[in-house]
C-alpha cells in the first residue's frame, strides 16, 4: 500500500535533484520576507519618509509606468527553445536570434500602450491631487531614460538566458535575481526610503536604473541625471560585451550536447 | 561536382548517468558522473549537386547527429564537413543562405498565425525583394496546393497542412542544399504522397541536393537513388538502393498456410522462420535452395497456399542492422 507513495516521492526527489544549482536560487528567492523586514525596520526606525503622500503617489504611479514599458520576459521564450530545440532553427537564419526578442518585445511595448494611456486616465480621476504635467525636458529625458532602461533590463535577462546552454532551469536564477529587482530597483519603495550610504552604494550598480532613475526622472526628484545616464550606459556596454561572450560559450556547449 | 564533403566525421557526447532509488539519487546529487559517447564515428562521404540522398538507420544510429554538423549546428569532434564550399559551424551568412532544415517533429512557423506571417519573415530575414517573394510563394504554394490554407492560422491546419507550410518556409529562399530529418513523419499516406511529390519535383526544378532521413522506406524508394546507411555511428552503406536490393535478391520470402498449425521446431528445417502467426508462417530462404526448399515443403507438409515474394525494403534493411548482411 505504501508502495505506490514511496516510489512517487523517490522519483520525484530524484527529478528536484536534478537541478543542482538552481535548488540553491529558489531557496533564495523565496527569501523575500527577510529583506522585506529590513526595509519597513528601517522606515519604523526612522519615522519619517523623505517623500510626501502626493509625492508616493506620483511615484508609483511613474513606477507603473516605466514597468509597463521595460518589462522583460526573455529568459521564459529563451530557455523553451534550448530546452526544445527550436533555438536551431533560428541558428540556421542568417539573422541573430535575439532581434526576434527584440521585436517581440518591442511590439508588446506597443500593444500595451492604449493600455497605459486609459489606466492614467483612470489613475488621475481617481487620484486627482496627484495630477502633475511634467514639463518637456522632463519628458525628453524620461523617454530616453525609459529606452535606456528596457535595454539594460533586457540586457541582463538575455545574459541570464544564456545560463540555459549549461543549466535545465536558467529561470531559477532569474527568480533570485527578480526578488533582489523588486527591493533595488524602486518597486517596492523608493530609494529615497533607504539610509543614505546604502543608497549612495546602490547608485553604481544597475538596480536602481531599471525603474527608480526614469521614474523620478518623469515625477521631477531631485536626481543627478548626467551621473545616472553615465553609469546605464557603462552597464548596459559591460551586458553587451558579456553577452557576447556568453552567446559564444553557450551555442559552443549547446552544440557539444547536441543541439 | 562535390557539394557534400565529409571526411572522418566524428562526434562524441559526454551524458550523465544515474542508478535508480534513493541511494542513486543522492550519488547522482553530490557526485555527477558522465559517460561519453561515440554518436557519429568517422565516417566520410561526399554529394553531388543535385542529388537525392536517403540517409538511413535505426534510432539512435547518429542520423540526426550529422545532419546537424552538417547544417552547422553542432560542431564535430574530430573530422571535417565542407558543405557548398563553407565549414558549417562557422555559421556564415552567406552559407546559412544556401541551406534550410525542416524537422518533422518541430516547426518554425507561428502558432498563433497564418503562415503568410512567418513567410512574410523568413522573407525580410532573407532579404527576399517583395516582388520575386510573391512570385516565389505562388509558385511553391502551387506546387504543394496550399494556396487557400496560407492565410489560417496554423494552430488550425492539419498535421499535412502543417508540414506544408514548413517546407514552404523552408524554401522561400530558394536553398541550394536541403536537409530534411524524418518530414513525413506522423502524416497519413495522402499527405506522406504530396510530400514526396513535392520534394521530387523541387529537385527537378531548381536541382537542389536533398538529404533526407527517414524511417517510411516509401519515401526513400520514391525519392533516392542513392542511400547512406548509419548503425552505431558508422557508416555502413553508401551506394545506390537498387544494388543494396540485388545483394538481398539472393534471398526469397516463402509464405506458406498450413491446414494445422505446426510448432516452430517442426518447420525450422525448412530455412529460417521470419514470423509464425497460426497457420501462416513465411521463411526467408536462400534463392539457390528455392526449388529444392519448396518441393521438400509440398512433399512432407499439410499445405494449402504458398507464395514466394522478393523481399521489401523493410526487411532488406532490418536484415542489415540485425545480422550485417553487408
Amino acid at each position: 500500500m505504501l508502495k505506490i507513495p514511496y516510489t512517487l516521492m523517490v522519483v520525484y526527489y530524484a527529478h528536484m535533484l536534478e537541478y543542482r544549482a538552481e535548488i540553491f536560487f529558489w531557496v533564495l528567492s523565496g527569501s523575500l520576507p527577510i529583506i522585506s523586514m529590513g526595509v519597513w525596520m528601517q522606515a519604523a526606525n526612522n519615522g519619517f519618509f523623505s517623500l510626501s503622500a502626493v509625492s508616493f503617489a506620483r511615484y508609483f504611479f511613474a513606477v507603473f509606468q516605466v514597468r509597463q514599458f521595460t518589462n522583460v520576459w526573455v529568459i521564459w521564450e529563451f530557455e523553451r527553445e534550448v530546452v526544445e530545440g527550436t533555438l536551431s532553427f533560428r541558428l540556421l537564419q542568417p539573422l541573430d536570434p535575439a532581434w526576434h526578442h527584440v521585436a517581440k518585445h518591442l511590439a508588446e511595448k506597443l500593444t500595451r500602450l492604449p493600455l497605459a494611456v486609459i489606466l492614467s486616465i483612470f489613475f488621475f480621476w481617481l487620484y486627482p491631487q496627484a495630477m502633475w504635467l511634467p514639463n518637456m525636458t522632463q519628458i525628453i529625458l524620461a523617454v530616453f531614460s525609459v529606452t535606456l532602461s528596457f535595454t539594460l533590463s533586457f540586457l541582463i535577462q538575455y545574459n541570464f538566458s544564456m545560463l540555459a546552454f549549461w543549466m535545465e532551469k536558467a529561470t531559477s536564477v532569474q527568480l533570485f535575481w527578480s526578488m533582489l529587482q523588486i527591493f533595488f530597483s524602486g518597486i517596492i519603495a523608493p530609494l529615497d526610503v533607504y539610509p543614505e550610504a546604502f543608497r549612495e552604494i546602490l547608485m553604481w550598480t544597475p538596480f536602481p536604473y531599471i525603474v527608480y532613475f526614469p521614474s523620478s526622472i518623469l515625477i521631477g526628484l531631485d536626481i543627478q541625471v548626467e551621473k545616472g545616464i553615465a553609469i546605464m550606459l557603462f552597464w548596459i556596454l559591460l551586458c553587451y560585451t558579456l553577452n557576447r561572450w556568453l552567446w559564444r560559450k553557450g551555442l559552443r556547449n549547446y552544440s557539444s550536447m547536441g543541439a | 561536382m562535390s557539394i557534400v564533403e565529409v571526411n572522418n566525421l566524428s562526434k562524441t557526447y559526454p551524458v550523465a548517468i544515474k542508478n535508480p532509488g534513493l541511494k542513486g539519487t543522492i550519488s547522482h546529487f553530490l557526485n555527477r558522473q558522465y559517460r561519453l559517447i561515440k554518436a557519429v564515428e568517422k565516417i566520410s562521404f561526399s554529394l553531388n549537386e543535385g542529388e537525392i540522398v536517403g540517409f538511413l538507420g535505426p534510432n539512435g544510429a547518429g542520423k540526426t547527429t550529422t545532419l546537424k554538423m552538417l547544417t552547422g549546428l553542432i560542431h564535430p569532434t574530430d573530422g571535417t564537413v565542407r558543405v557548398a564550399g563553407y565549414t558549417p559551424y562557422k555559421r556564415q551568412k552567406s552559407f546559412l543562405n544556401k541551406i534550410s532544415l525542416v524537422m518533422g517533429q518541430k516547426q518554425q512557423l507561428l502558432w498563433d498565425l497564418p503562415a503568410l506571417d512567418s513567410l512574410k519573415i523568413n522573407a525580410a530575414i532573407y532579404n527576399i525583394p517583395d516582388k520575386i517573394f510573391k512570385t516565389r510563394l505562388d509558385e511553391l504554394a502551387s506546387m504543394l496546393s496550399l494556396e487557400d490554407q496560407l492565410n489560417q492560422p496554423i494552430r488550425k491546419l492539419s498535421l499535412g497542412q502543417r508540414m506544408k507550410a514548413e517546407l514552404l518556409a523552408s524554401l522561400i529562399h530558394h536553398p541550394q542544399i536541403l536537409f530534411l530529418d524524418e518530414p513525413t513523419l506522423g502524416l497519413d499516406v495522402n499527405a506522406q504522397a504530396a510530400v514526396r511529390d513535392f520534394l521530387r519535383d523541387y529537385n527537378s526544378r531548381y536541382q537542389a541536393t536533398i538529404i533526407l532521413t527517414s524511417h517510411y522506406m516509401a519515401d526513400i524508394t520514391a525519392l533516392c537513388r542513392r542511400i547512406l546507411i548509419i548503425n552505431q555511428g558508422i557508416l555502413i552503406y553508401d551506394g545506390p538502393l537498387d544494388k543494396l536490393l540485388k545483394k538481398f535478391a539472393a534471398y526469397r520470402q516463402v509464405k506458406i498456410d498450413l491446414a494445422v498449425p505446426l510448432a516452430r521446431d517442426e518447420l525450422e528445417q525448412y530455412g529460417e522462420i521470419t514470423s509464425i502467426e497460426g497457420k501462416e508462417v513465411n521463411f526467408s530462404i536462400p534463392f539457390e535452395n528455392l526449388n529444392q526448399t519448396i518441393t521438400r515443403m509440398l512433399e512432407d507438409l499439410d499445405i494449402l497456399d504458398f507464395s514466394v515474394l522478393s523481399p521489401p525494403v523493410e526487411e532488406v534493411i532490418r536484415l542489415l542492422f540485425t545480422k550485417g548482411l553487408l
